[in-house]
Formats: C-alpha cells, structure tokens, sequence
C-alpha cells in the first residue's frame, strides 16, 4: 500500500527547503561571489577556500559541527530555543552552508569572465558603482546566475547526510524526500522507494539537460 | 560638483594633465596641455605609457597630479573625482560594446546617465556623422570590427564629453575598415568642439588626423607641439624615417575642370594638387609633402613634367635615413613655420654645395592630400 500523502509531504518541503534556500543563496551568495571575484587579497582566498570547503568535507563533518553550532550553546540559545537543529530554519541554515559553493563559484566565474573592460566602458559612460554592477555586471553574467540558481535548487533537493545529522526525520518539519527513501528502504516498502527515487532520478537528469540548453541558447546570444 | 572655472579673458588650455607615479614598475612623469579644439596625438612606442596616461586622466586608475578639463578640476591634491562624475568620452582600442544591450541601448547608454538625457538633436547628428542608421536594429554580435569602433564612438560623442580620449581606436582593425573609419574621425576633429586626445604608434593615422602631437617616451614627454613643427623637428628623428613627410596647411583658390588639377596657396606660393572638387574653393586644406619626392635646385624649374617647385630656404642638414642620405630641412621662402623635409644623397648635395641658408628651388614629384575629400554634408 503506497501512502501518496506521506510522499507528497515529502516533496513539498523538499521543493520549500530548496527554493528558500536558493532564493537565499542569490542574495548572500552575489555579493560574495563578486568581491571574490575582485578582491586580489588573502582574505579573499581564505573566504573562497572556506566557501567550498563542503565540496570535498563529508556532509558528516558539516553536519555534526551545525549541530553543535546551532545548540543551546550556539545559535539556539540565541533565539532563546533549546536547539534550531530538527526544525525547518535550521535545515535551511545547514542548506545555505552546504550548497553555498554550488552558486557562489558559477556566479563568481561569471563575474570574473566579464571582466574589468565593460564596467571600465561603463564608468566612463557615466554609470556609478552600483549602476554599473546591476546593468552591466549581473546581465553579463546572467549565464552564472542561472547555473547557479539550479545547481543551488538541485543540490538541495539531493543533499542527505547533513539534513540527516541536524534535521533528524520529522514528517513535515524536516522529513525531505532523500530521508523519505532511506527510511522506505529500513521498512521494506520497496514500492514507495521506487516511486520517489525515480522520480529523483529523472528530476535530476532534467536538471542536467536544462542546463545544458540553457547555456547552449545563452551562448548563442552572447558572443 | 563644484566647478571652478577659468577667470574670464584668460585663454584656458582644453585640457592641463600634469601627472607622476609608478604604474607596475613603470615610472611615469609626464605634464602637457591641449588645445580646447583639435586633435592632439599622444604619440610614441608602445609601453611608453600613452595607455596609463590615457586612463589616469580618464579616472580609471589613480596617479598623482593635477587634471583639468575644460576649466573643470578633475583631480589635484587630495582632489579626485571618481570616472562616472567626469564628463569624458573614452574609445577604447577594442570595441567595448556591451554584448547584452543592442547597437541602440549601446548607443544611448552614456547619454541617458547624463543630466537631461538623450539630446535628440545630437543622436541625429552623430547617427549621419558616423552613418549609424543601417546598425541601429543590428545585434552587436553581427556588427564588423570598424562598424563597432564607429558605434563606440558615436556613443561616447553622445554622454557629451568635454574632452574625447581615443586610444589607438583603429590598431585592432584592418587595413579596409582603418579606410572605412578614417574619414569619420578626420571629420571628428573638426565638427567636435572639444579637446580630443588621440593616441597612436602609427605616424600615418597621425599625419591624417592630428593637429597637435606630444610625443611620449619611456613615461615622459620628449617633445609637444604642432604636428608640422614636430614631424620637421631634426631633433625628434622623424626626418630620418624613410616614410618621413611633412603636412602644411593650404588655401584651395582656383580648380581646373578640365584636367581636374586644383591650384593651392600655400603661403604665397602656388601648389597643384588632383582630388579637390570645385566646391572647396576656399576651404583649408592639409597637403602632405615627402621628403623622398622632394628634389633641389640651384636655378628655377626649366621644361619638366614636375609641376610643383617652391622657393625654399635650407634650415639644416642632417644624417638621412642610409649612410648615402641626408634630410636637407627646407624652409619656404618668408614663412620660416613652413618647413619640409627633402631626401637627398651626400653626393647631390656635395655637387651642388649646399650650405646652411643657400635660397634654392624644391621640385616637387608630387603632393598629395593628408585628408580624405570633405564630406557633402556640413
């Protein structure tokens, strides 16, 4: 017997999770990507090397270190809360950190593929800091924007064993659809796992497809 | 911003750059003026720091000094206004055009930053000054190297300059589109009335182009002036290149439609000249005279197909281009500015005895023009 509710559940606070996560991801992960891209100091490349540091830690590590951060001790007591691990601000706090490499180093390549010449051209057109950054910049590097924003979602929606450490498996707290398969798959309801881990696996090969589209088109535009 | 303008009376120079600093272990130290009309190239090899010169005055980068445009205080002391508050129009030696706006959006896009917006009269101007109408709808992307150049110029012209810095716009293209945009930017010097800063290695585009020249090297001015007095300067060494050549102002008086021959004055003497129509009877034009066309003698032209002789007086001799020549520099008779050069070898000069202040002919093989033909249209 298939419990369609429990899957869609699943799927809705996973698809939640990883839009509030990529929505979040832009807006820190921009400004960070372009003073990355310009700053030529060893501040820089200590922040570059921190922020893709999940690339190669297990989500283990991440995630053990979150839970303790996030604990009475850390951020929790902060907000005056026993912990923020097991509850959905905190997965979103875990995914921020471990997808951050995934949209910051597409922005920030993008950024550095435009260059200094067009924002030189643009200063000397009048255009101020800022006005150069939003009408030069970002549409130059729309293509990095776009790599990253789904590589951000899709990264999210596949991330297990840091939601596993800090989100435990809470049904519609914490419980995403990559805990929903290896929970299907300890109780035998092969016939659920099937369902959802298809489901990911085309959803994945789309992603990739997409994107490969997507930057052949934008390609095409730009020189 | 806060702007402090020349006392009036006095006459301001279009632009006073006075800057020192090091730009990568480069030492620059280099102080000149231009002219608030005309083109004054910046001259010299490259790395002899006409591009960092270019760009400080522009703002881009940051050297010590004083810079003053049209009377308006860009940087001096602690003073520096930043790049977007400085009322330049930069073309840069590649094309910059922003690959994600169209020819249109690139084209306005200084001129919508400025106070009062796109000046309607003047997009319609600098469209028929630089033939834009056929790009407008283009994408950038489809646009050849010179109709690129031409929009980048156009959209600098737009953001309403007081001074154009144009660095070497025409060194990434080739031989056909340098004589597609050529004329345009000979067109630039005289209907902009603003200082236009024109660098450039090749002494071609300079002969064309320039009124003034300040000749860079190694970060430092050697020498600054008007571009006949520069090019016939024994001193700058440009007398001693094979192509070496001067270019002197004429007055067209008279033109022969049945042989298409145009006679010239040139400082009281006649010049005959093919390639100028009847319409610029009047009108000044730049003649330019190479010194390997040139040829001296002692008594007036007898029968000759050489039409051109001028009564000239010897300024100097100086070592030629080979072992076997000399640069012979020649001064037209009353008018000690107009000097030439003519190419001769030691043994010519040897025969006829030429010294210093001898009053001789120069024959002319042949005087071409240093622009191209006046556009219709102005």
């Amino acid at each position: 017997m298939i419990d369609t509710r429990d899957i869609f559940g699943a799927l809705a606070l996973t698809l939640e999770l990883a839009s509030v996560t990529t929505l979040l991801l832009l807006l820190l992960g921009t400004p960070l990507a372009w003073w990355l891209a310009r700053s030529r100091s060893w501040r820089s490349d200590v922040v570059g090397t921190l922020v893709a540091l999940p690339l190669v830690m297990p989500p283990t590590v991440l995630g053990f270190y979150l839970l303790i951060a996030l604990g009475p001790s850390g951020l929790g007591g902060l907000f005056g809360l026993r912990s923020l691990a097991f509850s959905f601000p905190g997965l979103v706090i875990g995914s921020v950190i471990y997808s951050m490499p995934f949209v910051v180093q597409p922005v920030r390549s993008a950024f550095e593929a435009v260059g200094d010449r067009p924002l030189e051209v643009a200063a000397t057109l009048r255009a101020g800091p800022l006005d150069r950054f939003f009408t030069v910049a970002v549409p130059l590097a729309r293509s990095g924007f776009l790599t990253g924003a789904v590589l951000g979602f899709a990264h999210t929606v596949g991330e297990f064993g840091v939601v596993l450490m800090i989100g435990g498996n809470v049904p519609g707290k914490t419980r995403v659809l990559s805990i929903a398969i290896f929970d299907y798959v300890e109780q035998l309801r092969f016939a659920d796992a099937h369902i959802v881990a298809g489901g990911m696996l085309v959803f994945s090969f789309l992603v990739i497809l997409a994107m490969s589209r997507i930057g052949r088109r934008l390609g095409e535009i730009a020189p | 911003m806060s702007r402090r303008e020349a006392p009036p009376g006095a006459e301001a120079p279009g632009l006073d750059v006075r800057l020192a600093g090091r730009r990568g272990g480069f030492a620059l130290d280099a102080a000149f003026t231009a002219p608030a009309r005309g083109v004054t190239a910046l001259f010299g090899p490259s790395g002899s720091g006409k591009t960092s010169l270019l760009r400080s005055i522009a703002g881009l980068v940051r050297l010590a000094g004083r810079v003053v445009a049209g009377g308006e205080v860009w940087q001096e002391g602690e003073r520096f206004v930043p790049p977007h508050r400085r009322a330049v129009g930069y073309v840069f030696q590649e094309a910059s055009l922003f690959a994600h706006l169209t020819v249109e959006a690139n084209l306005v896009y200084g001129a919508r930053r400025t106070e009062g917006g796109v000046d309607a009269g003047l997009r319609r101007e600098v469209v028929a000054l630089l033939s834009l109408a056929p790009l407008l709808s283009r994408s950038t992307a489809d646009l050849s190297g010179g109709e690129r150049q031409r929009v980048a110029i156009g959209r600098a012209i737009l953001s309403r300059p007081r001074l154009m810095l144009m660095d070497e716009p025409l060194s990434g293209l080739d031989h056909l589109a340098k004589n597609e945009i050529l004329p345009f930017l000979e067109r630039l010097g005289s209907s902009l009335d603003l200082p236009i800063l024109y660098v450039s290695h090749d002494l071609a585009e300079i002969e064309r182009l320039a009124d003034r020249i300040v000749v860079v090297e190694d970060g430092r001015i050697r020498a600054a002036g008007g571009l006949n007095a520069a090019l016939t300067d024994v001193g700058l060494g440009f007398v001693r290149d094979p192509r070496a050549a001067a270019v002197l102002p004429a007055r067209v008086t008279a033109y022969a439609a049945e042989d298409g021959l145009s006679e010239l004055d040139l400082c009281g003497q006649s010049l005959f000249v093919e390639g100028i129509g009847a319409a610029e009877i009047g009108i000044e034009r730049r003649v330019r005279i190479a010194a390997s066309d040139v040829s001296l003698a002692r008594a007036p032209l007898g029968p000759s197909t050489i039409l051109n002789a001028l009564r000239v007086e010897i300024v100097a001799i100086e070592p030629g281009t080979g072992a076997a020549d000399l640069a012979i520099l020649l001064a037209l008779e009353g008018a000690a500015d107009f000097t030439f050069v003519a190419k001769v070898t030691r043994r010519s000069a040897g025969r006829l005895e030429l010294a210093v202040g001898d009053r001789l002919f120069a024959q002319i093989k042949s005087v071409s023009l240093a622009t191209s033909p006046m556009p219709r249209s102005r």
